[in-house]
Formats: structure tokens, C-alpha cells, sequence
């Protein structure tokens, strides 16, 4: 071990003991961690990347997990067995770390003062003045205002932001060697994010800090690391500084990974990886992703591949590499994603088609929640906007905007406050006989967020999709039903053996496809997908929505596609419209939205988003927002975006801004726009 | 704060009135009389009279009424009519004092040691601990309190002849019922704290604690017992109520002079102020006690103590 590294890790094995059996989780990790520079580890849920992390602090519980084999070394020491009691006095001042959800973190019974002191107490001997202190001055580096009256206050007195600051408050606090961060902006909003992955890297220049961060989002990794791990089923199966892995990648399941994240530029499919990850109680015997990868060779169901070394740096674990292998050439289209990512091709106009029947109207439309002591919480505030027959209209913005609210508004699961929404010319809202209500609600299907909880765990896969089918009177006879089902399955992509089975025997991806196929049943003409892919891993999304564009394209359908995450929104619509606070601030189509954004918080929104290219994610400017969201219950006046806007002006306070149409088909609402 | 607590004392004062409203009525309805009859009947009709005026039964029920109510806001529970001479309010004060100190005993004893046994069965989650632990409050709550009481007065009080077995002389007397009493709470806390624990150990701030290295015995009485506690509060109001206003089966087998007892005697000779008096004293003793509790959440949760401020 140089002087220069500060971690090294050991051919690691972790298992866990369940009752189905062992899981092998971890299977000969290697890794190491430089002096000040921050190492990412990618992959998707069960990768083991959390378990790698977890393992270096010896946080793994002790009652199922094992570390079976290898050595953690840091400083001359070897983590993986050391005495519990030594470990104690290594955690939180040598290493610490960061954790995912900054809502949970914390405990709530405590002053934030007093958690961040607690291991200052404990490892730097000071009193609990001198420790006071240092905890004002912590809260004051991770950019908290107020931290002399901020530090006596508990922890649900702050937003989710600003949590994340006091949980990296404390992990800073005895000003560690290492900072393991575990997803440590996943459960944030993207502005939220920008925020965050800023303060890490401000901090790894005031401190030193070496950074070991576990992600599954390849733009955080191009945004903050020095080198990445990219993890599979327990191993790491290739290495390499992150232009290496980003420029050069070559591990097919790292094909995968890249080509299945949208970027902000294409149009085209996404490269979606078939399958699922492999079962870790009897991990497969050669290359684990041999199932999945379509360019496998015969060895590959074999042996094992070993780390093929290409630089210093640079290893991949694939047998494509190996000298008698047959040359493979990279999927083309991953090399002209990352050429088109410097150079962005003009769209053909032909594209650009000007819709003109619209499904759906909303004018003005208001969802009011009473929420006691006669205080409203104005969820959705005012919309006015049509959805073209045929077309994917995006809703995008930060959580708390009203755009689940809007969609179930428009779905009539909410009975509008003020305001109207027309389907087919006729109003949603308002009495309804029952027949007429029936009709509506087969043309209207939604596609909802968790697909663990959207399908009752006590029915069939069949009578969960046949649903619709037995209420709407669709099928005449049993033979009928059952076929129906089975043609909705493979529709979807799963076969009919699938039937009769129970939700909880799929995976996460097989189960929003089981849930699109029950929206599908009672041939609605309007989806609404409310988050449809967020719960899933980065390569199952993209199944998803490539699944989402082909159905659409074979049945006409039209999507309100609710979401989060702007890149996969772009990909996906065809006009997107921007939610803050309730108010929709601009709506165009989303080449124009993402090319030439106009109003202030889109631009903001669009610099936030981390874009899977190192290159670009450090050379470029980002417009970060200050503060957090207001709250929709007491919204600022006038303009709601003036408060966190840089271009606020003073007319902005005083009145609300008109929806303007501030060039064809590009609408907008602010005052330093002009028409 | 100030509102909510005027509001809390309010809402208890009407509780309370249509309690002392509800009770008397039904107390008229009911069968039989204090008094026995038939040597009522061989005194002469004038003697009668002079009889039920001397306790107020001669005027009309709506009189009786707002006498009563009259009386009660002066904090005037009636004269027993069973044991002659004597407020309901000073038999009370004067039975209170035994059931007092047993059930405070009882609480005292039954959290401690059900506290204890819910934290070990947690963090020994499934090992001989965890069983054991779990063993004495499937017993605590299967095996009735008579049944436990008796085992003691035998093994106990006969056979080591150590304790009293059931006479009230001194603080040895209280000791055996006590235990007898505190078996249930003990079992039910046990269970409780024991499910609670073991939802805050998988929380994410237990693992923020772990990782900033504090040590597994401060993390315990740091992190995880008060938000463990939270919730078992919630069954501390019926506890406490019941042990404090004393158990009726309990003081009757030990022979303790307590309140308990006190109710199934006049409830026996159909006293109906006596009654009327306890089932009022119970009640008021009910709500005082989940107004303290509902306080107590906001000392240990500051969550509900910044709500309680808003208001």
C-alpha cells in the first residue's frame, strides 16, 4: 500500500443469511481509495454496493451478515477484523458516513445540536461548550443559516435539504479521513441535489476528504467522482478513472448502464439491458451478466472472466477483452450519444408536428385541500392547458408542485375545486350519472408510482388485470377473458404463464408491466402515468418506457406522463410542461423546452440535472438555487418563483404573472418575459 | 399550550357532567332500595316519611336532581346511605389511602421491570433471552391475578410464612398483592416495549448513531428508549387508572381496606350514593389522568410539542 492510499479492500465476501438461503452479496470486491479523491460505486439495487460500503464501516447487522473472506486495510489495519471496541473509536472520527434519506436519519427526539455534538463528545474528549461551538460552526459549513438558533432545534423543524446538510454536519464533525456517502442525494429534488453534490465537493477542497460515494445515478458520478467501480451481482466488473469508464467503457454490462439513461439530446430508443439481475443465493457459475449480455460467448456460461488490465487505471472484468476473443464492436449508438453530446444535431422539422384536436382542456383549474384551522393548502393553483389527441404530455417538477394532484384531478379521483376540465369536449367534473361516470372511467386508466403497492397481493396476476375487463363487461365468455389476459401479457412482454401467479413472485419491473397491462385491459384512449418508472432500477426504466413509446405508437394512445426526472420526461413527451408550487410556469414542446428554456426556474431546473459526461458535467455552469421550496399554503405573493428566482424584479411580488404564449406554441409565465 | 390545556379542562368538565348525570338516573332505575323494606313497612306512614325526607327521597326525581348537582359543584358527594353518618367523599379519602399506595407500587414495579424485560427480549431479538423474556408475559397475561394471588399466599404467606397472608397491619401487608398486581403490567409492557424496540432499532437514526461510533449501551439509552416510550405511553392511562382505583378481586383476596372493596360493599347493599360518588371519583381519576398523559407526550415527543405551541 503507497503512501498515497488511504483504503485498500481485499478480495471482500459478504453473505447474508436468510431464511431462502445464503445470499451471497458481496463476491471478491476489490477496491482501493486514494488521498482526497472520490471513488463512485455504481450499479443497480442488489448490486452489493451498499453492502461494500456498509462492510467498510462494519454496519452490516450482525445477527444475518458475515464477511466471509478479505481484508479491509486502513492504515496498516485491517477493518474486517478488528475488535468491535476498536471499530467504535474508527467510526465517526476516521471514517463516517452519510446516509440516504435525510427524512429518517435523524432522531427525532433529539436536538440537532446535541446529535452532531455527540460524537465530538465521544472521540475529541471536548465539553459540551467547546462541542456546542464546533457545532455551530459545522452547521455554518454546510451552508445552514442561523446555526446559533438552528442548533437547539429539532429535526423536524427542517426541510429535507437541509437535513441532508445536518447529516453531513455530523458525519464532518471529528473531520474524517473518509466520507462514505449511500445514495446521499436519491431522496432529494433535483435543485435539492445540485445543492448538495456542490457542498460535497466544496468540502472535499476545504478538507481533504477522501469521498467514497455509492450511486445509481451515472450523472452524479460524471458530476462529482475522480473514479468509478461499476458493480454487478456482487463484483466489480469494470474500474477506471470516470472518463475511462464514461469515454471508453468496456464491460458490456457498462454498455447497458449508459445506454439505457436517457440523455437530453436523443430521441431515439434506449438501450434497455433484458432481464433481471441473477438470484445471489446461487450465483450463476461464469460472467454473472452472461444471461443478460447479447454479445455472451460460450466462456462466458463458464469461467469466470478475470480483470482484464487496459491502463494504470482501467480494468474490466469481461472474456470480450481476452486476446482470442472475437472483436466487438461497442454498440454504435452509445458513441453517437456521447458525440451528439457535444455537438447537439439540429431536429428535423418534420418532428415538430403541430397537433390540433385536443383529448383533454383545462382551463383554470384549482385543487384546494382543506387542511384544518382554515388554512388551505392550495395544491393546484390555476392551470390552463390542452392535451393533444395522441401525444405525451410530461409533467415535471420538484415534489410539493401539484402534478400528482393534477393528474388525479384530471382522472376525477379529486373533484376539482374551481376551474374545468373538458374530455372529448365534455366536463369532467360535476354530477355525473353512474353510466356516464363508467363510460369516463374506461377511457381514463393510471399507471401509478410503486408497483409493489399498486397491485393487491392477494389476487392473481389474471384477476388483477381482468379487473377492468369484468366491470366494464368486456369479455362475453371465460375463454374470452383468459385470452384477453394473455394477449395483454405478451403485449406487455410477459408470457401467460404468468397468469396465474401472484404479484409478489415478480420483480419491480415485471410488476409496473402488470400494472400497465391492467391499464390497458379496458382499452382506455388516456394514460396517466403517475412517476411509472422512479421506483425502478436505471435498466429496467428504460424497458419500461421503451414498452410506454411502442404501445403508444400501436394503439394511439395519449400519455400525461408524470415524473421527476427531466432527462427520462424529455425523452418520453412530446410537450412538457413545468410545475412550481401549484402554478405552471412553462409548457412548450420539449425540444424547444430544453433547447431555448425561458422562464428562470426551467433554466435552473435543466442546469441542476446531472448529465451522464464527465466532461460537460465539470466544465459547465450550473445556476444553483438558493433556499428551499416555500410552502403551498402560504405561497409567496405575486410570482411564486420570486423568492428563489435570481432575476426577481420588483413588480414580480406584486402581481402573479399572465400565461402568455411568448412565441408559437411556447407558453410562459414571468414578468421578464415578453410576448 | 395555554388554549389547548383551558379547552382539555373544559372538555373534562362536561365529561364529567353527563357522567354524574347518566349515573344518577340509572341509579333511580335500578331495582331494590339502601334500605330494607320490610322493617320499613311496620313503621307508620308518617314515620316513612320522616324517614325519606332525612335522605331527600321524599321530593320528585327532578328535585333529587338539581340537589344533587347542587351538592356535587360544592364538591358535596351525599351521605352514604349504608354506613350511617358518613360522606361518601370521607370514605373515600379514608379507603383511598391502601389502593393508593398498591397501585402506585404496582405501576412502579410493573414499568420497571416490563421495560426492562421488552429492551433485553429486543436487543437479544430472537436468542434464549428474547423467549424467556417473552415466556413471562404470555404467563403475565394468560394466568388471571386471583389464580397468581393465591399461588402466592400459599408458597409465600403459608409455606415460607414470611408475608402476611391477608390482613392489613403493616407495609409488609402490601408487598404480596403488589406483585400480584403488577404481573399483568409487566406482561403488558414487556410485550409492548418489546415491539416498539424493535421498530426503532431498524431505523435509519439508529444506524447514524452506530456509524458516528457511539457505543451499543449509550446507543440504547440515548437513541432507542425515548422513542420506544413513545407509544407505550399510550397504554399507560387505563393501567394506571385501573391500579391506582384498586383492584376489586386483588384487595378482596389480600383483605386489603381499599377503595376496591369499598365499591363491591355498597354496590352489595345498593348504596347508591356510595356508588354514584366512586363511579364519579373513577372517572374524574380517568381523565385527569389521560390529560397528564397527553402533557407527557410533549415532553418526551417534540414533535407534538411544537403543534401544541401553534395552537
Amino acid at each position: 500500500m503507497d503512501v498515497e492510499t488511504l483504503l485498500k479492500v481485499n478480495n471482500l465476501h459478504v453473505s447474508f443469511s436468510t431464511y431462502a438461503g445464503k445470499v451471497q452479496a458481496v463476491r471478491g470486491v476489490n477496491l482501493y481509495l486514494k488521498k482526497g479523491e472520490t471513488l463512485a460505486i455504481v450499479g443497480e439495487s442488489g448490486s452489493g454496493k451498499s453492502v461494500t460500503s456498509k462492510s467498510i464501516m462494519r454496519l452490516l447487522p450482525s445477527n444475518s451478515a458475515q464477511i466471509e473472506d478479505g481484508e479491509i486495510l486502513f492504515e496498516g489495519r485491517d477493518l474486517a477484523n478488528l475488535p468491535e471496541r476498536e471499530m467504535e473509536k474508527i467510526r465517526g472520527s476516521e471514517i463516517s458516513m452519510i446516509f440516504q434519506d435525510p427524512m429518517t436519519a435523524l432522531n427525532p427526539t433529539m436536538t440537532i445540536g446535541n446529535q452532531i455534538i455527540e460524537s465530538l463528545l465521544i472521540h475529541q474528549k471536548l465539553n459540551k461548550t467547546q462541542a456546542l461551538q464546533k457545532a455551530i460552526e459545522l452547521l455554518k459549513l454546510v451552508g445552514i443559516p442561523n446555526a446559533e438558533t438552528r442548533v437547539k432545534q429539532f429535526p423536524h423543524q427542517f426541510s429535507g435539504g437541509m437535513r441532508q446538510r445536518v447529516v453531513i454536519a455530523i458525519a464532518l464533525a471529528c473531520n474524517p479521513k473518509v466520507l462514505i456517502a449511500d445514495e446521499p442525494t436519491t431522496a432529494l429534488d433535483v435543485t435539492i441535489q445540485a445543492q448538495i453534490l456542490d457542498l460535497m465537493k466544496d468540502i472535499q477542497k476545504k478538507m481533504g476528504t477522501s469521498i467514497i460515494i455509492i450511486t445509481h445515478d451515472l450523472g452524479v458520478v460524471a458530476n462529482i467522482a475522480d473514479r468509478v467501480a461499476v458493480m454487478y451481482a456482487g463484483k466489480i466488473v469494470e474500474t477506471g478513472t470516470v472518463e475511462e469508464v464514461f469515454y471508453n467503457p468496456q464491460h458490456p454490462y457498462t454498455w447497458g448502464l449508459l445506454g439505457s439513461m436517457p440523455n437530453m439530446e436523443t430521441k431515439e430508443d434506449l438501450i434497455a439491458i433484458p432481464g433481471s439481475p441473477p438470484d445471489l443465493i446461487n450465483p450463476p457459475k461464469g460472467d454473472p451478466f452472461a444471461e443478460r449480455n447479447e454479445f455472451a460467448l460460450k466462456v462466458d456460461y463458464l469461467r469466470e472472466p478475470p480483470m482484464f488490465k487496459l491502463t494504470e487505471t482501467h480494468y474490466a472484468a469481461t472474456w470480450l477483452l481476452h486476446g482470442k476473443a472475437p472483436k466487438i464492436e461497442r454498440p454504435l449508438k452509445l458513441d453517437k450519444k456521447r458525440l451528439t453530446v457535444t455537438k447537439p444535431v439540429q431536429k428535423d422539422a418534420i418532428e415538430i408536428t403541430v397537433p390540433n384536436e385536443p383529448l383533454i382542456e383545462v382551463k383554470n383549474l384549482k385543487k384546494y385541500f382543506n387542511i384544518g384551522k382554515n388554512e388551505l393548502l392550495r395544491a393546484v393553483d390555476n392551470l390552463t392547458f390542452d392535451i393533444y389527441k395522441g401525444e405525451t404530455l410530461g409533467l415535471v417538477g420538484e415534489s410539493g408542485c401539484g402534478k400528482s394532484t393534477t393528474g388525479r384531478t384530471l382522472m376525477k379521483l379529486y373533484e376539482a375545486t374551481e376551474g374545468e376540465v373538458l374530455f372529448q369536449k365534455e366536463a369532467v367534473h360535476g354530477k355525473k350519472n353512474s353510466s356516464e361516470l363508467k363510460q369516463f372511467n374506461r377511457k381514463v386508466q393510471m399507471i401509478f408510482q410503486d408497483p409493489y403497492a399498486s397491485l393487491n397481493p392477494r389476487k392473481t396476476v389474471a384477476d388483477i388485470i381482468a379487473e377492468g375487463i369484468d366491470i366494464h363487461g368486456l369479455a362475453k365468455t371465460k375463454e374470452d377473458r383468459r385470452q384477453r389476459v394473455y394477449e395483454l401479457l405478451e403485449t406487455v412482454g410477459l408470457n401467460r404463464d404468468h397468469a396465474n401467479r401472484y404479484p409478489h413472485e415478480f420483480s419491480g419491473g415485471q410488476r409496473q408491466r402488470i400494472g400497465i397491462a391492467r391499464a390497458l385491459a379496458v382499452e382506455p384512449e388516456f394514460i396517466i402515468a403517475d412517476e411509472p418508472i422512479s421506483a425502478l432500477d436505471v435498466s429496467i426504466q428504460a424497458q419500461v418506457v421503451n414498452l410506454m413509446k411502442k404501445l403508444q405508437k400501436e394503439r394511439g394512445l395519449t400519455y400525461l406522463f408524470i415524473a421527476h426526472d427531466l432527462s427520462m420526461i424529455k425523452h418520453i413527451s412530446d410537450r412538457v410542461g413545468v410545475m412550481y408550487l401549484g402554478s405552471m410556469v412553462e409548457l412548450a414542446s420539449s425540444d424547444d423546452l430544453y433547447n431555448e428554456p425561458l422562464h428562470p426556474y426551467t433554466q435552473a431546473l435543466l442546469s441542476a440535472v446531472p448529465v451522464p459526461d464527465p466532461m460537460r458535467e465539470k466544465s459547465r455552469e450550473r445556476i444553483i438555487l438558493e433556499g428551499d421550496l416555500p410552502s403551498p399554503s402560504n405561497p409567496p405573493s405575486g410570482c411564486r418563483f420570486r423568492t428563489r428566482c435570481p432575476h426577481a424584479i420588483e413588480t414580480c411580488a406584486k402581481m402573479a404573472p399572465e400565461w402568455k404564449e411568448a412565441k408559437p406554441n411556447h407558453w410562459v409565465a414571468c414578468h421578464i418575459i415578453n410576448s | 399550550m395555554k388554549k389547548y390545556f383551558i379547552i382539555r379542562v373544559i372538555n373534562i368538565l362536561i365529561t364529567l357532567f353527563i357522567i354524574a348525570t347518566a349515573t344518577f338516573f340509572l341509579m333511580k332505575q335500578l331495582p331494590g332500595s339502601p334500605f330494607d323494606e320490610e322493617k320499613l313497612s311496620n313503621l307508620s306512614e308518617e314515620q316513612r316519611m320522616e324517614f325519606y325526607a332525612r335522605y331527600g327521597l321524599d321530593k320528585p326525581l327532578s328535585q333529587q336532581y338539581v340537589l344533587y348537582m347542587k351538592n356535587l359543584v360544592q364538591g358535596d358527594l351525599g351521605e352514604s346511605f349504608y354506613f350511617k353518618g358518613q360522606d361518601v367523599s370521607t370514605l373515600i379519602k379514608n379507603r383511598i389511602g391502601p389502593s393508593a399506595l398498591l397501585g402506585v407500587q404496582a405501576v412502579l414495579l410493573g414499568f420497571t421491570i416490563g421495560i426492562i424485560l421488552g429492551i433485553v427480549a429486543a436487543f437479544r431479538h430472537n436468542t434464549m433471552w428474547d423467549f424467556s423474556a417473552m415466556i413471562v408475559a404470555v404467563l403475565g397475561v394468560s394466568i388471571p391475578n386471583f389464580v397468581f394471588a393465591a399461588l402466592l399466599q400459599y408458597y409465600v404467606g403459608l409455606k415460607l410464612g414470611i408475608l402476611p397472608v391477608a390482613f392489613w397491619e403493616s407495609y409488609s401487608s402490601s408487598i404480596m398483592p403488589t406483585i400480584a398486581l403488577s404481573l399483568m403490567v409487566i406482561a403488558l409492557i414487556a410485550r409492548f416495549t418489546r415491539n416498539e424496540m424493535l421498530e426503532v432499532l431498524q431505523q435509519d437514526y439508529m444506524l447514524t448513531a452506530k456509524a458516528k461510533g457511539v457505543p451499543p449501551f449509550k446507543i440504547i439509552y440515548k437513541h432507542a428508549i425515548r422513542n420506544a416510550l413513545i407509544p407505550v405511553i399510550t397504554i399507560l392511562g387505563p393501567i394506571v387508572v385501573s391500579l391506582l382505583t384498586g383492584s376489586l378481586v386483588i384487595e378482596n383476596i389480600f383483605g386489603v381496606p381499599g377503595i376496591g372493596s369499598l365499591f363491591v360493599d355498597s354496590i352489595k347493599v345498593n348504596d347508591y350514593t356510595t356508588i354514584m360518588g366512586l363511579t364519579l371519583f373513577y372517572s374524574a381519576f380517568f381523565v385527569l389522568t389521560m390529560l397528564i398523559i397527553d402533557l407527557l407526550y410533549g415532553v418526551i415527543d417534540p414533535r407534538i410539542r411544537i403543534s401544541g405551541a401553534k395552537e
